[in-house]
């Protein structure tokens, strides 16, 4: 691979990981609100320390910068030099938004802006300057940030004008010695090291080499310290050495030389004089320059031309792609070589065949039936992500939000590992967040409020996910002030959606808080309230072929439960017959199937018929009607109701008979015709014909809209 | 000299008219028949020519389109020309033609199927060749015809594909009662 | 013959920076993620250099450098440890630990290879 697309690769890991580190500071910052732990915050600062380094190395100069401040705030919480504190969490987290966003710039290869940095920065700043820890010579912090400003990439010495820096602190650097150029001709260094120089693999020999390259070197050795052979010890290094570097070097620059041995030896520098008659020994002048002129880093060359495809791919949020467990593919490849073997086999009969093979080619149709399904359960699973990665984003979500709203609420997330179709995932982050907006906005009562009740401060909003039969349940679940059916009614009553003689049984109150433009909100806040997400919402789940159903308690609680299909392709149906059309009706929503009687049928001013079921009367769709069939019989009686249910509304559909139950693979009426009211889409059956598959939602609402002209509720 | 240079002049003119008429455009269409009838659609535009299939009915649909079939795992839907030019109706049967074509849509392409007589040769037709359709057209909207062209003594009636699909898939349905 | 590299850091970027850097110049590198990974890759394999970052899970750089002097063969093997110019407290705890020497963060490929030319 070139050097280019290697490094252009390179840097893409970069931005994966930093994003990945990204997470996980603000995964952890988020428990350290609750609980400030050592080992959180070390992982925090690690991938603060990381993102840091990288930012550095590819040359996004403006990233690391900034992400050092953060560093060094996460520095001294996790040396215990300074308390963890709500306010330095919320400034980290806030940190973290800045960072990710000058990330996504630069991977998006766009000018990176600094502008959230900036004000950022003076933030931490301010926390930073308050009750620092013990005390670091002010002089020397400065110092060192005047340094990192500058990324300098050779080892740092100190900076400019060591002749007014204070005392280096502790083993601190070599402070150069300043001499005038032209007024030396070389230098004599003294170099004793330490007996164990060997044991950290530091070679003399090394050095000296480095050395010449400067200038002509004379070495003289010292033997004196050598023990009597029987005492001597192969690793130590018992000799000094004297060393004449001729040539006209900056000190700095020997300094560098002897960097990594200068703490433990002893290093002596002289500069030798030039002796020139009347030359007097020189001192530093002003015009002299710098000791070590701070290098700018040459950022890689490869990293400043690292050029990264705008498309920023994280597996959940990416439509173009997954990324898939390779257990899941191995797997799939096992049963496509199930597959090839049963074909092989079933292939032979077509060479030849004679009836006592009957039986043999019977078994294997059955595999052959037993592998495509197992096949087409493995493919489904590739699709399938666990809700994990829609339900991470509401750790923050709920932090920022009760914070801004004043609340103490306590966020619980089970069944993160639920899989369900990476579509359907997509699609219902939008409704949840604005069902846990709702939650804290509308059902969260504020900490006073909670303990006049007798209940505790901090509320509990719990998001649940498990499957049930063929669908996934996902509960948004709060332990607040509920529903308040009084008031519900009321504003229904208010809008005409309801007559003032009307009863309505408590979910029907429930729902009528899905209908647009409805909300109880006293004032707009600019969180919800404006009452146009709900239908929304609603509206969304349906179009991915699920329910929605509510529950609550006054002053206990609500608890909003979501059915899903596991995915969007397979349909769980009744393959059903009216006249000689055939069609498919989603098994989710069928409560059952009655032949009626005629006792039970009814029918309200020759207009709308009802079935009475159980103890509710249900309207009945006349199917045949709608679609302008020709059924076996327009009697009821001879027929048979199909009882469903969607969104909380029951109704009887008039069918001929009852047929298969199957899975059927959903194909689109869009794609080459048109969208078809009552319709959701079609299926090839097994004889190679097309069966439609019914939209019972959209049945139902149309045709009660329909019979009288409102949006009516079965009774 | 003169002969020759005469000679050279009218071949000259004849090359030049063959010149004009080897750049015209030509272009390739099937054609087929309906009742007494022929027209050509746009060879590019045609997908595959297939016999009768059975066609399942969706609501809320106008008489000419009969309903959607099985293309390959692909639902496609099937407009029945003799309706949508209002001519007698015949029953489909085993020598039905389902023209299967394809035309842009928003989403992509379209496929659709477009049920005739009989399908008839395919034709090289040039560009100046085609006249704009009369204003008394008859039977076929004048919405969907490109032009008529006059080839081996018969007239052909050019669709516009594209103009006959959209306007029939997106007609307005009768909502029932 | 080519000499080998230990290149430890838990972050993948700039692991696969040093290893492409010097092995487009003729080193064959071993990587590892972390402390833990390097040493025990150490136990049974020797190398001629031990580069490592100073902040990881699991086993940090300096305790790595200490653990991998205690092993018989790695006693004379070169370790440099990677560390930021704020960290001048690391530099000496490297020292003190046993590495050779350090390289400061961020550096360029020019630097690195040339640091490592000095001890190889």
């Amino acid at each position: 691979m070139s050097l280019d697309l290697e490094m252009e690769e390179i840097v893409k890991v970069f931005f994966e990981e930093s994003f990945e580190g990204l997470d996980a500071m603000e995964s952890g910052l988020l428990t350290l609100d609750a609980q400030a732990d050592r080992e959180t915050i070390n992982t925090i600062f690690r991938a603060a320390h990381s993102i840091k380094g990288g930012a550095g190395t590819f040359g996004f100069l403006e990233i690391s910068q900034f992400t050092h401040s953060v560093e060094t705030l996460l520095d001294e919480m996790r040396n215990g030099m300074r308390a963890v504190t709500p306010d330095a969490v919320q400034v980290l987290l806030q940190s973290v938004d800045v960072i990710r966003e000058m990330t996504q710039s630069a991977q998006a290869k766009q000018p990176i802006v600094t502008v959230g940095a900036d004000a950022l920065s003076g933030e931490l700043a301010r926390i930073l300057a308050q009750k620092s820890g013990a005390a670091a010579a002010p002089a020397a912090g400065a110092a060192e940030t005047a340094a990192d400003a500058t990324t300098v990439a050779a080892p740092a010495q100190l900076p400019a004008a060591p002749a007014t820096s204070a005392a280096p602190v502790k083993s601190g650097p070599v402070v150069p010695i300043i001499v005038a150029p032209g007024s030396i001709e070389g230098w004599r260094i003294t170099f004793t090291p330490e007996p164990t120089l060997f044991q950290t693999c530091n070679d003399p020999l090394r050095i000296f080499h480095e050395l010449t390259s400067l200038g002509q070197l004379e070495v003289t050795a010292h033997v004196g310290a050598l023990p009597p052979l029987d005492a001597f010890d192969a690793t130590l290094c018992y000799l000094s050495w004297t060393l004449v570097l001729r040539g006209a070097v900056e000190h700095a620059r020997i300094i560098e030389v002897f960097d990594w041995v200068e703490a433990v030896s002893k290093i002596v520098y002289e500069p030798l004089y030039v002796e020139a008659a009347g030359a007097a020994v020189s001192k530093p002048g002003a015009a002299l320059p710098a000791a070590v002129p701070p290098r700018k880093s040459a950022a890689p060359e490869a990293a400043a031309g690292a050029a990264v495809p705008a498309t920023a791919a994280k597996a959940a949020g990416d439509a173009g792609s997954i990324r898939v467990a390779t257990e899941k593919v191995d797997a799939l490849i096992n049963l496509v070589g199930e597959l090839v073997i049963t074909q092989s086999m079933l292939g032979r009969f077509a060479e030849k065949y004679e009836p006592a093979d009957l039986e043999a080619l019977r078994r294997g149709l059955i595999q052959l039936s037993r592998n495509t399904r197992e096949l087409q359960e493995s493919v489904m699973q590739i699709r399938m992500l666990p809700i994990g990665f829609s339900f991470n984003r509401f750790p923050r979500l709920v932090h920022d939000l009760s914070r801004k709203l004043g609340k103490k609420v306590e966020l619980k997330l089970t069944g993160e590992n639920t899989e369900l179709d990476k579509t359907v995932l997509e699609k219902i982050g939008d409704p949840l967040v604005h069902l846990v907006r709702n939650a804290l906005d509308h059902g969260m009562e504020m900490p006073e409020t909670r303990l006049a009740a007798g209940k505790s401060e901090t509320g509990t909003l719990e998001l649940n996910a498990f499957h049930e039969g063929g669908s996934i349940i996902i509960e948004v679940k709060d332990d607040g002030a509920g529903l308040n059916k009084a008031r519900i009614l009321a504003k229904a009553r208010e809008r005409g959606l309801v007559q003032e003689d009307e009863t309505l049984t408590d979910e029907q109150i429930y729902n009528l808080i899905f209908v647009a433009g409805f909300s109880t909100a006293d004032k707009v806040s600019d969180v919800s309230g404006r009452g146009v997400g709900m239908d929304v919402v609603r509206r969304n789940i349906n179009d991915l072929g699920g329910h929605v159903q509510i529950f609550s308690t006054e002053g206990l609680g609500s608890t909003i439960r979501i059915r899903l299909p596991l995915t969007l392709a397979i349909l769980e149906g009744q393959v059903l017959r009216v006249g000689k059309e055939i069609y498919v009706a989603s098994l989710v929503s069928i409560i059952e199937t009655v032949q009626p009687t005629r006792e039970h049928l009814s029918s309200i001013a020759g207009r709308s018929e009802l079935f009475k079921h159980r103890d509710s009367y249900l309207p009945i769709i006349r199917l045949h009607d709608l679609f302008d069939i020709e059924p076996d019989s327009r009697d009821i009686a001879k027929g048979l109701l199909v009882v469903v249910e969607a969104d909380g509304r029951r109704a009887s559909i008039l069918v001929d008979e009852l047929l298969a139950q199957q899975q059927v693979v959903i194909k689109s009426l869009e794609t080459n015709f048109k969208q078809v009211p009552g319709l959701a889409g079609a299926t090839i059956h097994g004889d190679g014909t097309v069966a439609l598959i019914l939209d019972v939602p959209g049945l139902i609402t149309n045709f009660l809209e329909r019979q009288s002209g409102r949006v009516e509720l079965a009774a | 000299m003169s002969a020759v240079e005469g000679q050279m002049g009218v071949n000259a003119s004849a090359a030049g008219a063959g010149l004009s008429a080897a750049d015209s455009i030509k272009e390739q269409y099937l054609s087929f028949i309906l009742g007494s009838e022929e027209y050509g659609v746009d060879i590019q535009k045609v997908q595959e020519i297939k016999g009768w299939d059975t066609v399942t009915r969706v609501p809320y649909s106008p008489p000419y389109v009969l309903g959607v079939i099985n293309l390959r795992g692909s639902i496609v839907p099937v407009i029945d020309l003799r309706i949508r030019f209002g001519l007698e109706q015949i029953p489909h049967d085993a020598t039905t033609v389902i023209i299967v074509v394809h035309v842009p849509g928003e989403r992509g392409e379209r496929i659709v199927g477009m049920v005739v007589d009989a399908v008839s040769d395919v034709y090289d037709i040039a560009a100046e060749n085609i006249r704009p359709p009369p204003d008394a057209l008859g039977s076929v909207d004048k919405v969907f015809v490109r032009g008529l062209a006059c080839q081996d003594k018969k007239m052909l009636i050019l669709l516009d594909v594209d103009g006959l699909v959209i306007a029939s898939v997106n007609s307005a349905t009768k909502a029932a009662a | 013959m080519a000499a080998t590299i230990l290149a430890v850091d838990d972050s993948a970027s700039m692991r696969q920076m040093v290893s492409f850097t010097l092995k487009h110049a003729g080193y064959t590198v071993v990587e590892a993620v972390d402390g833990v990974e390097a040493l025990e890759y150490a136990r049974s394999n020797s190398v001629n250099l031990v580069l490592t970052d100073v902040n990881m899970p699991r086993m940090d750089g300096i305790t790595l450098v200490r653990e991998l002097r205690q092993l018989v063969d790695y006693k004379f093997v070169p370790m440099l440890v990677l560390t930021t110019e704020a960290g001048q407290d690391k530099k000496m705890e490297g020292k003190q630990a046993g590495a050779t020497g350090w390289l400061v963060k961020p550096f360029n490929p020019e630097k690195l290879l040339a640091t490592i030319a000095k001890v190889l």
